[in-house]
């Protein structure tokens, strides 16, 4: 019901569409990664000579050419959209289950205990975050369950601010007294009266965070910080950034940058499609 | 006022002693033992029972708790593991590099951002603001290190404009004083590029939000009635609506301020920019955990002097505000 209404919502929108239909596409490469990508990214290619192919340029045989161990960049490419939208994803759901618990029972309560949650989301607000999740991933070891696990333990601070500041204000109306005087309990009027109202700027901040954790999570891999099983699009070009070819073979490190570029500004696109509908004073076209 | 600022100073302490208690725990209680990089368990034990005497951690953890926040408070982050270096003369200089790295650009960005976003959204309607909202969010979503290399790769490597990275050309000297260098054309032609991929990229979201937030200000009663009462288009944008959309914007200061400096071991990398940043990650890579701790304390001290100074701007720009 909630997914069909933001779909509605957001296929309303020119901006919106084109964001809907390149993030589904994004979905299918990623289910079908293995069909779409010619080889294997992480094997080595040989001329007819048995020589290695390294960094050649875009030809027909690699679409967007090899890097210096002579792999793939195109099939990196696809493979890559992986890593970055199972992160992504876990990491935005897990935020807003954190985020919205936090909103509901510190705008609901009130009082003391809203004091403390907003006290402490304060603290959490200056803890830097690509640091902290570096000093993280160097003690616990980098997998893509650390990096996701140590991003929730922050991105949480925003979302949880931004509900409980509409707490306040549905608190107010006449419907919560209703159900009040009705004798429901207070879980039941923060979880069947409150929340389904703030449920579109939940799923706004879902987008949003999407976004900043697929951005995140290149960052990490950029700064070689990265899963070494799984190969992300920061991990390709820490690579190349690493093996110092990154001002040489353009071919290596533009692809994954533009396809962190598309997926991001798609997700963005979708967030603010269905952010315009829910307040119509932002539509302008 | 006066109240407020001594709350709030008393409240940035509290959570500088939070982090710096979370950084203790955290380098002791997760699996990865930092002691282990340094200490080698090939070394006879004595020498390794000497090793962890010179390191303080042979006494029991509330004891080293204790000596940790006692030098924390004098400055004293004790030895690199590395260099048997000490931390803190690694670490001088490194700070004010950050800063002058992200403070001016993120001043630019939303100085321009704001200016740019209001024009856009009188603008509105137009294939302009199209193309801008694109644009900037396209920007937006990239990632900062990609831009930096983009960045260097065409006005660098290809057209030579530009220095690739670092702070001054290696061997130039700049004077005696340590400050000198900051005085420096040399010094200004490095910082060039990364302050302009830094401030385009930080640019996208105050450009954005002020654009929706002056939408919303356009809808306003008083706008209607600045028009009806015959004021000039450029007095309503930027004398009546300006003011108004501002401070959705200056809410996210804060914010956006603590992205910054936490990308600051991004963007450092990408430009061998010689700050906090670029030093954690090296130091990080090495195992280097002193020096990785004191880095990671002094950006929160950043972050949080940001957040302080951008709280007290809002209450300057909104006479609303009530300090209690």
């Amino acid at each position: 019901m909630v997914i069909r209404d933001f779909l509605k919502r957001v296929s309303s929108s020119k901006l919106g569409v084109c964001g809907l239909v390149t993030f589904l596409l994004c979905v299918l490469v990623a289910l079908f990664a293995p069909v779409l990508a010619p080889y294997d990214p992480m094997m080595k290619h040989y001329d007819a000579a048995n020589r290695l192919e390294k960094l050649k340029p875009p030809s027909e045989r690699h679409w967007l050419g090899t890097t210096i161990l002579g792999r793939d960049v195109f099939s990196q490419l696809i493979w890559g959209v992986r890593p970055a939208l199972i992160i992504g994803l876990c990491t935005a759901l897990g935020t807003i289950v954190i985020g919205v618990n936090i909103g509901l029972i510190s705008g609901y309560y009130g009082g003391w205990l809203d004091n403390l949650l907003m006290r402490i989301t304060d603290i959490f607000m200056a803890v830097p975050f690509l640091p902290f999740i570096i000093v993280i991933l160097s003690l616990t070891g980098k997998s893509i369950w650390t990096i996701t696990l140590a991003m929730m333990i922050i991105l949480w601070r925003s979302t949880a601010r931004v509900i409980r500041a509409q707490v306040l204000t549905l608190r107010q109306r006449p419907f919560v007294d209703a159900a009040r005087i009705s004798g429901a309990g207070n879980l039941k009027i923060i979880y069947r009266e409150i929340a389904p109202n703030i449920m579109p700027i939940a799923l706004v901040n879902v987008a949003f965070n999407l976004a900043w954790a697929i951005i995140t999570e290149a960052s990490i891999g950029f700064l070689g910080f990265g899963d070494p099983e799984v190969l992300s699009w920061g991990t390709i070009i820490y690579q190349a950034f690493a093996s110092e070819m990154s001002y040489k073979a353009w071919w290596w490190v533009v692809p994954p940058g533009a396809a962190i570029m598309i997926l991001v500004t798609a997700v963005y696109f979708i967030g603010r499609a269905y952010e315009e509908m829910i307040n119509p004073r932002l539509k302008s076209w | 006022m006066g109240k407020y600022i001594v709350k709030r100073v008393l409240f940035m302490i509290l959570t500088f002693y939070v982090l710096a208690t979370l950084m203790f725990f955290l380098f002791r209680m997760l699996p990865g033992d930092p002691t282990m990089t340094v200490i080698s368990a090939a070394l006879n034990p004595k020498a390794q029972e000497e090793m962890k005497r010179q390191f303080g951690l042979d006494k029991p953890v509330h004891e080293q708790y204790l000596v940790y926040l006692k030098n924390i408070a004098l400055v004293d982050f004790g030895y690199s593991f590395q260099h048997t270096r000490k931390v803190s003369d690694m670490i001088s200089g490194r700070m004010l590099n950050t800063v002058l790295l992200i403070l001016p650009s993120m001043i630019a960005a939303y100085a321009l951002g704001i200016f740019l976003g209001a024009w856009i959204a009188w603008k509105r309607g137009g294939k302009l603001e199209i193309g801008t909202v694109i644009a900037s969010t396209a920007f937006q979503s990239a990632p900062v290190f990609w831009l930096g290399m983009l960045a260097i790769f065409v006005f660098s490597v290809h057209l030579d404009i530009f220095p690739i990275g670092h702070i001054v050309s290696p061997g130039s000297h700049h004077g005696k004083s340590p400050l000198a260098v900051y005085f420096s054309l040399d010094f200004l032609h490095h910082l060039a590029l990364p302050f302009i991929v830094n401030t385009l990229y930080n640019l996208c979201f105050p450009l954005l939000l002020m654009r929706s937030s002056m939408l919303e200000t356009f809808g306003e009663d008083f706008i209607e009635l600045c028009k009806l009462k015959g004021l000039r288009e450029r007095r309503i944008i930027y004398k009546h609506a300006m003011r108004n959309s501002f401070l959705p914007i200056a809410t996210t200061i804060p914010l956006i301020l603590g992205w910054a400096v936490a990308g600051s071991v991004v963007i450092e990398t990408v430009f061998s920019w010689p700050g906090l940043g670029l030093l954690m990650v090296e130091a990080v890579q090495r195992s280097d955990y002193p020096v990785v701790q004191a880095c990671f304390l002094l950006i929160a001290v950043l972050t949080i002097l940001g957040n302080f100074a951008a709280d007290l701007l809002y209450g300057i720009l909104d006479p609303r505000v009530v300090y209690d």
